[in-house]
Parts: structure tokens; sequence; C-alpha cells
């Protein structure tokens, strides 16, 4: 039997590839459901790894490629691409973009408006990332929690945590030492006059934005990167940015209900890589940064491959 | 090189936004060898929340000159400097008063004001202003003893839009530091900046967004060095025509 501390992303995908070695797992979490009490509620559900990798290590790269498949086992998965463009006055930045990202290609006005029938005359230069994917945070970790119990993994939430467990996946909850917040903001916004289909990055020096459609009008814009462990709401200032940066996407966006707003800190260490790491008798698994979905599929085998040695697949 | 009471030895001063992560802005700190580092605070801190970025910043040894970016108004400004005192317990505060929400052009009338009412409450007050040497005497008159004239919009990386009001503020203002601040895009500018004669220059984009950020920090400390030593040089004057270097008065005519 193995016990987790943490029913969040973390702690769900860890418990996944466990169960899959064969072992039975416990996991244990405050909150009252799946993903309840996590930061991935907050997040956007990008699967884009060679977005990413513009400001990530070459390591977040390499370890999210397989993320869109693994998620595919338990939850719908979209892989329509990420769209980058930029207003014609930050070209500059599309340009920067492409050389320091991979597996892309430059799309025109017409191309993007193939792509995306409402873009259409809005931006004439563009990147398109067609092997990225997304995936809606929320149903993914109930997804996730329901193949778990299918699997036989309990899932003990409302419960508090036994002194004695093998897996920690607190996220920020966890006192660890060089673990900071790195609050984000987001919103989510109903606007069914808008079909847009994959996520899409609006470039700009101070305020970069991403959409990620949700399905039925709905759409998540995000997200500030504030090295803060406030969780106070967002501020005026960064929510005016975000929509007004949606409003830049497309002026219907100005119609829109403003039906959610939020936000959570994500834990990270200094380099933003997520680390397995053992801090006074306790193994760990944190520090996923902005990139829980993308990387937790990798990480949680890399784990399940330490705590079972002699069990690689 | 000093500044209000203290004596420093590196030129160059380091923003800490927009890096890819901690990690490797501290990489870039310590290429470049720089003292001081400027941090923005946001209301966010109020309660000292950043302190796992900060603690990281201060483990680097530099000097902390928090700054007030993104503040639109004297109240805000003049608030966001007393919380950088609390937190940092420092008087030491880069004051900027943004006029333009889209260009940050700072809006000099209440930088002026702004900067009288913290050096009347004792802080020592870096202004991000423009060239305008009538602005600068103001804010020489309202207690600042550095001024950090801009190079070009912040984060434009444009380099050095209007030298010769640099040149101008150089002589207009022999004996106050000056530290050119934001606009820097190469190590070209950094250099041309500290040919004029500028006591430092202060950047944060460039290096930031640059591909290898700590191999940029050298590259920007290496042009510092470079341009100040080529100012205490004193060049030689431009020409326009071609001087030849061997003196032809003389030389045989052969036929
Ligand atoms: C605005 C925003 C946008 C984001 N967008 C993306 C994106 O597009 N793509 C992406 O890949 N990532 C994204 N992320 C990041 C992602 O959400 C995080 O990386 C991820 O959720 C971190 O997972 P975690 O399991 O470490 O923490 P969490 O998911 O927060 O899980 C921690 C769990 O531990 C539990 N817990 C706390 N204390 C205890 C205890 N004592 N005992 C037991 N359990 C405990 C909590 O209840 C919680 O369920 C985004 C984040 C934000 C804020």
């Amino acid at each position: 039997m193995i016990t987790i501390a943490g029913g969040g992303l973390a702690g769900l995908a860890s418990a996944y590839e466990l169960a899959r070695r064969g072992v039975s797992v416990r996991v244990f979490d405050p909150g009252d459901s799946p993903g309840s009490n996590s930061v991935a509620r907050f997040a956007g559900g990008m699967l884009a790894p060679w977005c990413e990798g513009e400001s990530a290590e070459d390591e977040v790269v390499a370890l999210g490629a397989l993320a869109a498949d693994w998620w595919a086992q338990v939850t719908p998965v979209f892989r329509r691409g990420t769209l980058v463009v930029a207003p014609p006055r930050d070209t500059p930045d599309l340009t920067r973009f492409a050389r320091r990202t991979s597996a892309h290609r430059p799309v025109t006005g017409a191309e993007i408006s193939e792509l995306e029938p409402v873009l259409s005359d809005r931006f004439q230069h563009g990147l398109f990332f067609e092997g990225e994917a997304h995936l809606d945070p929320r149903r993914a970790l109930r997804d996730l929690a329901q193949s778990l119990q299918d699997m036989g993994v309990e899932l003990l939430y409302n419960t508090p945590t036994p002194a004695l467990i093998d897996l920690d996946c607190t996220g920020m909850a966890a006192d660890l030492p060089d673990l900071r917040p790195v609050r984000g903001e987001m919103a989510i916004l109903y606007c069914p006059e808008i079909e847009i289909n994959r996520t899409l990055r609006l470039l700009h020096p101070r305020m970069p934005l991403y959409l990620v459609p949700r399905g039925d009008g709905h759409y998540m814009i995000g997200g500030t990167m504030i090295e803060s462990s406030s969780s106070r709401p967002p501020s005026l200032r960064s929510l005016t940015e975000l929509l007004s940066a949606a409003f830049t996407l497309h002026p219907a966006f100005a119609e829109a209900s403003v039906v959610e707003i939020g936000a959570g800190l994500r834990p990270a260490f200094p380099d933003n890589l997520p680390r397995i790491i053992t801090h006074n008798g306790r193994l760990h698994l944190n520090g996923f940064y902005r990139h829980g979905f993308l990387l937790a599929p990798a990480m949680a085998a890399r784990v399940a491959d330490q705590i079972l040695p002699g069990d690689k697949r | 090189m000093q500044i209000y009471d203290t004596e420093i030895n590196s030129r160059l001063l380091v923003g800490t936004a927009q890096y890819p992560s901690p990690a490797v802005l501290v990489d870039a700190i310590n290429s470049c060898r720089c003292e001081i580092v400027t941090v923005s605070l946001r209301r966010e801190n109020a309660d000292g929340s950043g302190t796992g970025f900060w603690d990281t910043l201060r483990q680097t040894g530099t000097r902390i000159l928090p700054n007030t970016a993104g503040c639109h108004s004297v109240q805000e400004a003049v608030t966001t400097a007393q919380m950088a005192r609390e937190l940092f317990g420092t008087n030491w505060i880069k004051l900027e008063v943004i006029g333009h929400a889209d260009n940050l052009q700072p809006d000099v009338f209440g930088l002026v004001e702004a900067a009288r009412i913290l050096c009347a409450q004792g802080f020592q007050v870096f202004p991000y202003t423009t060239d305008d040497l009538v602005v600068g005497e103001k804010l020489l008159e309202a207690g600042c003893e550095v001024l950090m004239p801009w190079g070009a919009p912040i984060g434009s990386g444009q380099g050095l839009r209007n030298p010769d009001a640099l040149r101008g503020m150089r002589a207009h203002f022999p004996n106050v530091p000056l530290i050119v601040d934001a606009g820097i895009g190469r190590p070209s500018d950094a250099c041309q900046a500290m040919e004029l004669g500028m006591d430092a220059v202060l950047l944060n984009t460039a290096i930031a967004k640059a591909g290898d950020p700590a191999a940029m920090a050298q590259a920007m400390a290496q042009a510092v060095d470079a341009g100040r030593a080529g100012y205490l040089a004193d060049p030689m004057e431009r020409r326009n025509m071609a001087i030849p270097s061997t003196p032809i008065l003389g030389m045989a005519e052969l036929a």
C-alpha cells in the first residue's frame, strides 16, 4: 500500500502511475472533492511544450511532449494546436518568439482566418504550433479521479493526512526550502458570438495573454505572473490588462460576460522546474509552477519508478 | 562612484523583472557582478508576501533598490515607496511616476512632486526622468542627488534616441551622478551611454529577454567598462574627412 498526501494534480497523476504498476494506493486530501482545493482549478489547461520553450528550460519541452497522449487516456484532449499572434506594432516579439521556439510554422493573414475565421483581417502574421493541445482542467481532474476509483485507488477527501506517508504532493502547502508561490490571475468569459477553437496567445511586451476555449462559448483568459503569496482576488490592474488584451484579440469580447475571476498560487522552485526530493525523511513531488498539466505525467512516472524501483514498465 | 553616501564600484545596475526564472536571474547577476539590483513592488507584496523571490535576491549579496514601477500617481508612488522602506529596510527608492500607460513615459510634474515629498521624509530618491534639463534642476531642488534620464522608452530596446540631450545633461550637471535608465537594447548602447560620460546604466529587459541572459549580462558589463574607459581616455574629435595617420609632408615624390 502506497499513501499519498495531496489529491491535487501531482498527487492524482502519481496515484495513476503507481496504480498502473499494480500497487494499491490511498490518497488523502483535506478538500471536498477532486481538484476543489487545487490551484489547477485556475489553470488554462494548455499542453503547450513548444510555446513554453520560449522562456522555459529545454527539459520542459522534452518532458511535456507526451502529456497530450497521457491525458487522452482519461479525459478529452483537444489537439488543435496553438495559434500565436501579435498586433502589428509588436511584430518584433513574434520574431523573437519564433526564434526561441521550435515545432511551429509561420502563418499569413489568410491562413490565420482559415484556422480561426473570426480572426480574419485582424492579424497579418502569426505562428502555428500544430502539435499542441489543451484540456479542461476541472474536468480533467474529475475524470482522472474517476479513472483512479475505477482502478481501485482510495481517494479520501475531507480526511486528515496520517503522519506517515510515502509521497507528499501537497503543492503550496508543503513546507519545502526554496519553494515559492507565483501568483496567477485569470478570468472566464462567456461570449457565444465568438467561436474560437484552439488556444490563442497574444504577444505583448508587458501583458502577454492566452485564451483557452472551454466549449459552449466559454473562454479562459490568463494569466499574470507575480512574485507574491497573496491569494486575494485579482486586482483591477491585472484584470484591466487581461480584459483589454482579450478585446485586442477581438472587439466582440467587449460584450462578453465575465462569469468568473480567480487567482491561484503556483508552487515553484528557483529554476521553475519540478523536483522529486526527499526532505526531512519524506519524498516530495512539487514545484510544477505553470506546468502542472504539462509535466505531471512525466514526473509522476519518474516518481513511481523511484518508489517501485524494480518495476520499470 | 559615490551615490548619496554609498561608494559603488559596478557601473551597471540591473532590474529583476521578466527573467525566465529566479535561477537564471541569479546567474545573470553573478556573471555581470552588479552591486545594485532594482525590485518592483506591488500591492500584493504589502504584507511581505514576495519573500520567496526576495530571499533569492538577498542571497546574491547585492544591494536592493526598490522601485515604484507601474505607479501612475504621486500618491501611489509615495505609498509604494513607504511600503518599500518598511519591507526592505532601505531609504533608497527608484522613483517612477508613469504619465502614459502605453509608452511608460514619465510624468515629470508628478515626479518632481513625489520627489519633494519623499526627500522630505528622508528617502534617497533615484528619479526616473526624461533628458529635460529644467526637470533635472527641479529634481535636484527637490533634494535628489542623482538623476536617471531615459535613453528610450522602457522596454523598447531602441538605444539612445537622443544622445545630444544626454551630452547636454552631462555638461549641465557635471557633478551629479547620471544613470541612464531604460531603452538600452544592446551592449553597444550601454557602451555609447558610458562614452557620453554617464556615470552608470540601469537595464532590465535587454538582459532578461536575451536568449542567454547570463552571457548578455556579462557582455553588458564589459560594454559598460569599455565605454567608461573610453570616456576617461578622452576620445579624439570626429572629423568630416579622412586624415592619413602617416604625415604626407616630406614623402618622396616618385615620378
Ligand atoms: C492562472 C494559472 C494558470 C495555469 N495554467 C496552466 C496551464 O495552462 N497548463 C499547465 O500545465 N499548468 C497550468 N497551471 C499550473 C498548474 O495549475 C499547477 O502547476 C499545478 O496545479 C500544481 O499541482 P500540485 O499538485 O503541485 O498542486 P495542487 O494541484 O494545488 O494540489 C495540492 C493538493 O494538496 C492538498 N493538500 C494541501 N495540504 C495538504 C495536507 N496537509 N495533506 C494532504 N493534502 C493536502 C490540497 O488540498 C490540493 O488538493 C496554471 C496555474 C495558474 C495559477
